[in-house]
């Protein structure tokens, strides 16, 4: 197995178990949780191919993973932000509880 | 070398997927944040192996020092009465292990068929001087975007975040 192709491989098992997050838990935090993890796998995605690609000088990979990293930190908190927006009007995250978002 | 990969790298990306699992599983959500911080730290040092040292430590200051406290945050504000959840999955969980174990047989099935065997290249010579000169020059463009997105996320975040009185308005 090459190099490129088992960090593909670990990035892929990140990614779906940060679908499987998303999918699966009630908690409307654990699913943000799971994008996190998938936005992650995706990020070692871009950098494994940036390093074992035909020009690691060129560093176009690595500018994405950077930009990527920060519109993700910036997903994060508006996400947050929205739970606890409704569970400070709703009293709860419960994903199968949320129905309607409206005030 | 196992299977030709390095020691180094079989344990971290098995600390990385282990922590990921565990905030798959774990019932207590305070556990599960605990574990996520464990899975960046992986893949802040699975980043280094990349010789990608500035996203690893990008990765390990916004990750887990900003991101993971963020989530802990909201844990602890959004936790009820104490009472702990009866069911932690959804009722359709077995649908969406299903969906996930689908995505990743067929990423890891187009993984093993279509790279072919490329030796790795030499070290990428790489500084944060190069990085920052790209980010001023070339990329400099991107990044007030970016700039603009997250001042305008931050604030959108304190403003839904807000209790309702203290909006003002007419309600």
């Amino acid at each position: 197995m090459t190099p490129l192709a088992a960090f593909l491989i670990v990035a892929a098992l990140v990614f779906a178990i940060g679908l499987a997050i998303s999918l699966t838990r009630r908690n409307a935090i654990l699913v943000l949780i799971g994008i996190e993890l998938m936005l992650n796998a995706a990020n070692l995605n871009l950098i494994a191919f940036w390093r074992f690609g035909p020009h690691p000088e060129a560093l176009t990979g690595m500018m994405f993973a950077i930009f990527s990293i920060a519109v993700a930190a910036a997903e994060a908190a508006v996400g947050l932000g929205l739970a606890i927006a409704y569970h400070r009007s709703k009293k709860t995250t419960d994903l199968d509880a949320m129905t309607r978002m409206k005030g | 070398m196992i299977f030709g990969l390095s020691l180094v790298f079989i344990l971290t990306s098995i600390l990385t997927v282990a922590g990921a699992l565990a905030a798959a599983l774990l019932r207590n959500l305070v556990h599960c944040a605990l574990s996520l911080t464990v899975t960046f730290a992986g893949l802040a040092l699975l980043y280094l192996q990349l010789d990608a040292q500035f996203a690893g430590f990008a990765q390990i200051l916004i990750y887990i020092g900003a991101v993971a406290i963020l989530v802990v945050f909201a844990i602890l504000l959004t936790r009820g009465s104490g009472i702990p959840e009866h069911r932690s999955f959804s009722s359709s969980w077995l649908a969406g292990l299903v969906i996930s174990a689908g995505v990743f047989s067929l990423l890891s099935w187009a993984v093993i068929e279509s790279i072919p065997a490329s030796a790795a290249r030499a070290t990428p010579q790489l500084t944060v001087q190069k990085i920052g000169q790209a980010l001023m020059s070339s990329y400099v463009l991107p990044l007030e975007i970016v700039a603009v997105l997250l001042t305008v996320a931050l604030i959108g975040a304190v403003i839904v975040a807000m209790p309702e009185s203290s909006k003002g308005g007419a309600k």
